[in-house]
């Protein structure tokens, strides 16, 4: 598999993102600079973690507007795979790709913390190695990750059984407490209506590798490679 | 003819603003006790060159909704000033 890893200015972890793609995961891996128009022939792109133009404005405002995040679009319309992990969710939700909204963290901390989330779905390229209830141990790293969607939204968002990821307590318990940004009904991640477009707030390529104290990261990537050796075949 | 153009954009009523929130408790700590909600919002003076004051108006009312508010949870007032 060829995977695209844009790099926008503020970027900061394309180079974790790149390693875990490249070096755990064993794909072949391609950084996209955010002024380029084309994805390079990329089976999934994969928007990274950082500050995207400084989070000038909100973040990943600016960065919806770069030449890549077209071809990103693009990708997306023709049913390719998308992970945005956290500012590159936060600019798949200003680019339209994804429903609702990133606030400011309740507590308007910047969190840098171990987290658990539970799994929604596995109605998705990215969940379907997993079990619906495993409990996941991923970090996070951001301030403005609490999501929000209208009520409409957040109700069509449930039927559609297309939030994938809820921040739960070790136990897997969906509670006040172990929502660390105050998101709606504790929402980590969320899928597109196609669902081949995954937007999160933790750093699964954090959480890849023994030595960073957790492999739980890895199986989102697994169910990734998975999905496309089938959709390849 | 260049117009001076003020955009306010600040989180719409329905919003929770962790922000807003914070700034009223720490108003209070302060001993302002008469502050009932606290909202904060980002104001842009933007110089837009345009044939006459509506059409600097439509070009901000376009650069609004396009880049510098998100409608899904902001609201915004612009003001155009003569030339």
């Amino acid at each position: 598999m060829r995977v695209a890893v844009v790099v926008f200015p503020g970027s900061n972890c394309d180079h974790d993102t790149l390693h875990a793609a490249g070096e755990v995961m064993g794909w072949e891996v391609v950084p996209i600079w955010h002024e380029s128009g084309t994805l390079g022939g990329a089976d999934a792109v994969i928007l990274p973690g950082g500050f995207s133009y400084g989070d000038y404005l909100r973040p990943g405002a600016i960065a919806r507007f770069s030449p890549i995040v077209y071809a990103v679009i693009k990708h997306a319309e023709a049913g390719g795979l998308v992970l945005g992990i956290c500012n590159g969710f936060q600019v798949l939700i200003e680019a339209g790709l994804l429903p609702g909204a990133l606030l400011r963290n309740a507590s308007l901390e910047f969190r840098c913390q171990w987290t658990h989330i539970k799994v929604q779905t596995t109605d998705s390229p990215f969940t379907r190695q997993l079990g619906v209830g495993d409990v996941l141990r991923i970090p996070i790293a951001h301030g403005d990750g609490n999501y929000f969607a209208p009520p409409d939204v957040l109700k069509r968002l449930n039927e559609e059984r297309r939030i994938a990821f809820r921040f739960c307590d070790e136990q897997g318990r969906i509670t006040a407490e172990a929502n660390p940004n105050g998101s709606m009904e504790n929402i980590a991640g969320v899928l597109n209506e196609r669902r081949n477009v995954l937007g999160m707030m933790p750093h699964p390529e954090r959480a890849s590798e023994l030595c960073l104290g957790s492999v739980d990261g890895k199986r989102i990537f697994d169910s990734l490679g998975k999905s496309h050796e089938q959709l390849a075949w | 003819m260049l117009f001076r153009c003020e955009v306010n954009i600040r989180p719409r009523p329905d919003i929770l603003d962790p922000q807003g929130d914070a700034v009223g408790k720490a108003l209070a700590n302060l001993g302002f006790h008469g502050v009932g909600a606290v909202k904060v919002g980002r104001y842009l003076i933007l110089d837009v060159e345009a044939d006459g004051p509506e059409a600097a108006r439509q070009q901000v009312e376009d650069m609004c909704r396009k880049l510098l508010a998100n409608p899904i949870i902001e609201d915004y007032e612009l003001k155009v000033a003569a030339p």
